[in-house]
């Protein structure tokens, strides 16, 4: 099953629609399935790096009964150094950020963490794509 | 026929129900749908919040009570009262004065249920310090426990299996009894209840086998026929009241923070269901971090804003504080209290067993049939307005959506689908009139 949700760049109140409805739909899918949490907590720590750095994003979801696949796609300032980003605390957020909880190195690493296979790919001044893929059965 | 988790102590009065869809459009879970012209209930989607209960305007969902004579078939009839109970009563009216009536209607003991807080404070602090499952989640309020088990099914391991103050103190004085020489057979223990949710864990009980508290009378029906005989000074003045008083904690507990400011770490009170119901999310999707402990009630402003109190709920709230003021010194007495000499066999009945997942939400138990199912959904949902108006007796487009799929409702039952087909010729006004009828029932079409 194919899903496709804008992200707002810059509006930190709208971040979360889409792990929220990607949440939704895999409730009525497979229920109380250990996998939906880590799938969700990836696809919203996704949603706020975008919301953060990017002009404009999109996420691109794509279901079946063996795995879920989520692209990011943003356009925005990409990643200079992806080994230093991916590392745990790094961050690039600013003082405003950190304030409304923000920001706090997590993200890309938590990513990572939360689901089975991870690819980024970034260009600068072009954009950043994350592809993340978690496996409904222990592979 | 789906399998029955839950005991409900909501039950809806067909002969009474006018359909009007008030429930059904505040129902916090979607378990109301209109079919012909009366309420119908998703048994295994129903929490017992009461939020329909709140909304119903004719009267129509009752909450069941067990029959008040039922506590004289027993020797030993225990009065179990919530703090909420005496903050109903106006100032003036004494404590013990409420204790009489309660004696002269027939109980043999009053005993107030958060006396159990005593036992529960230290074990609660201590089970947050060990789990590592955080936030934790209180399991004092039953509608919060089964929110969580239908509707947020990946958060039941957070919720902090250890039984309710109630519990404890019904434990207690059953025990207190038996040690008496009391054979248990004669021992009847009825809680008074401020809510539904309270009445459905008595009966069937999450995360143990069966509760020990005999029956549940309504807190409403008690306070009319304490306050009655009150006012009427009809109550004798021999009284022998328990001389244990709570605890300002034991007070304050349920009410809203009352757990929240006694726990350790960041903790936070949410109450009201669709409050609760918003957070649970954030927490689900971890966009809330760090929050040691989770006081979630169903009602707003906790057990004084529950369904079968009279009184309004700030005042009650009020009177509370004050009580808990005036009682200050309770606390310096507290392990003088009986209930100390029981703690050993208390701490060792605490844990609850395993709570549950009982997710409601999957369309199908084979994923790929699911997949199936929702796909039809979308399909659906481009031909519905988006209006969500509950002409079809469903709360939304969505859930009318999801109900077709299941095969209980039709597409035609949308009355903007019915004006489409009626100009397409695919139905007539007098089927569509029709359809409408057996949704809303006759009456709302032959208005004089």
């Amino acid at each position: 099953m194919h899903f496709e949700f804008d992200i707002e760049a810059g509006d930190f109140s709208k971040v979360g629609f889409a792990s929220s409805q990607l949440k939704k739909i895999m409730k009525q899918l497979v229920g109380a399935h250990k996998i939906v949490k880590r799938i969700v907590v990836a696809l919203y720590e996704a949603e706020v790096n975008v919301v953060a750095h990017a002009y404009s994003g999109k996420v691109i979801i794509d279901i079946d009964t063996e795995k879920v696949v989520i692209k990011v796609e943003d356009e925005g300032p990409g990643i200079p150094d992806v080994q230093l980003a991916m590392q745990e605390g790094y961050s690039t957020a600013s003082e405003k950020v950190r304030e409304m909880g923000f920001g706090a190195g997590m993200g890309l690493s938590n990513i990572k963490n939360n689901s089975d296979k991870f690819q980024i790919e970034t260009q600068v001044g072009i954009g950043t794509s994350l592809k993340i893929v978690s496996y409904l059965k222990a592979q | 026929m789906e399998q029955k988790f839950f005991h409900h102590a909501l039950k809806i009065q067909k002969e009474q129900c006018i359909g009007c869809s008030h429930c059904m459009n505040i129902c916090p879970t979607e378990a109301i749908r209109v079919k012909d012209g009366k309420a119908e209930l998703f048994e295994n989607r129903c929490i017992d919040c009461g939020e329909c209960f709140r909304v119903c305007p004719v009267g129509a969902i009752i909450i069941e009570q067990d029959d008040f004579n039922k506590i004289f078939q027993y020797k030993y009839r225990v009065a179990l009262l919530p703090a909420v109970l005496i903050g109903q009563f106006p100032e003036d009216i004494r404590t013990s004065q409420i204790y009489s009536v309660l004696k002269d209607l027939g109980f043999t003991d009053v005993y107030e249920a958060e006396h159990g807080v005593d036992i529960l404070q230290e074990s609660m602090i201590s089970y947050t310090e060990k789990s590592e499952n955080k936030p934790l989640i209180s399991a004092f309020c039953p509608a919060v426990v089964r929110l969580i088990q239908v509707r947020f099914p990946a958060l039941v391991d957070h919720i902090i299996s250890l039984h309710p103050p109630l519990d404890i103190a019904a434990l207690y004085y059953k025990q207190k009894l038996i040690s008496q020489g009391i054979n248990e057979s004669e021992i009847g223990i009825f809680y008074v209840t401020p809510c539904a949710s309270k009445i459905a864990a008595v009966k069937s009980p999450v995360g143990e086998e069966k509760s020990s508290i005999t029956g549940v009378i309504n807190m409403d029906f008690i306070f009319n026929k304490v306050y009655k005989s009150i006012r009427r000074g009809e109550y004798s003045d021999s009284i022998n009241i328990n001389k244990e008083r709570l605890t300002p904690e034991g007070t304050m507990w349920s009410l809203t923070n009352g757990e929240a400011d006694k726990m350790n770490g960041r903790c936070l009170a949410i109450d009201g269901v669709h409050n609760v119901m918003d957070f649970l999310e954030r927490i689900e999707n971890e966009e809330i971090k760090d929050v040691d402990f989770l006081e979630l009630r169903a009602c707003d402003e906790s057990c004084a804003g529950g369904v079968l109190t009279t009184q309004n709920r700030f005042l009650t709230v009020e009177r509370l504080k004050k009580r808990a003021q005036h009682y200050e010194d309770a606390r310096i007495e507290k392990t003088k209290k009986d209930i100390f000499n029981y703690q050993t066999y208390l701490n060792e009945s605490l844990s609850l067993g395993k709570i549950k997942p009982r997710s409601m939400m999957k369309l199908d138990e084979s994923m790929t049939e699911a997949m199936k199912k929702m796909r039809r959904v979308k399909e659906i949902m481009k031909f519905l307005p988006d209006v969500d108006c509950g002409a079809c007796g469903a709360p939304n487009c969505q859930a009318l959506a999801e109900d077709i799929v299941q095969e209980r409702a039709a597409i035609n039952h949308c009355i903007f689908v019915q004006k489409v087909f009626e100009k397409k010729g695919i139905i007539d006004w007098e089927q569509s009139h029709e359809i409408m009828k057996n949704i809303w029932g006759d009456e709302k079409f032959d208005r004089k």
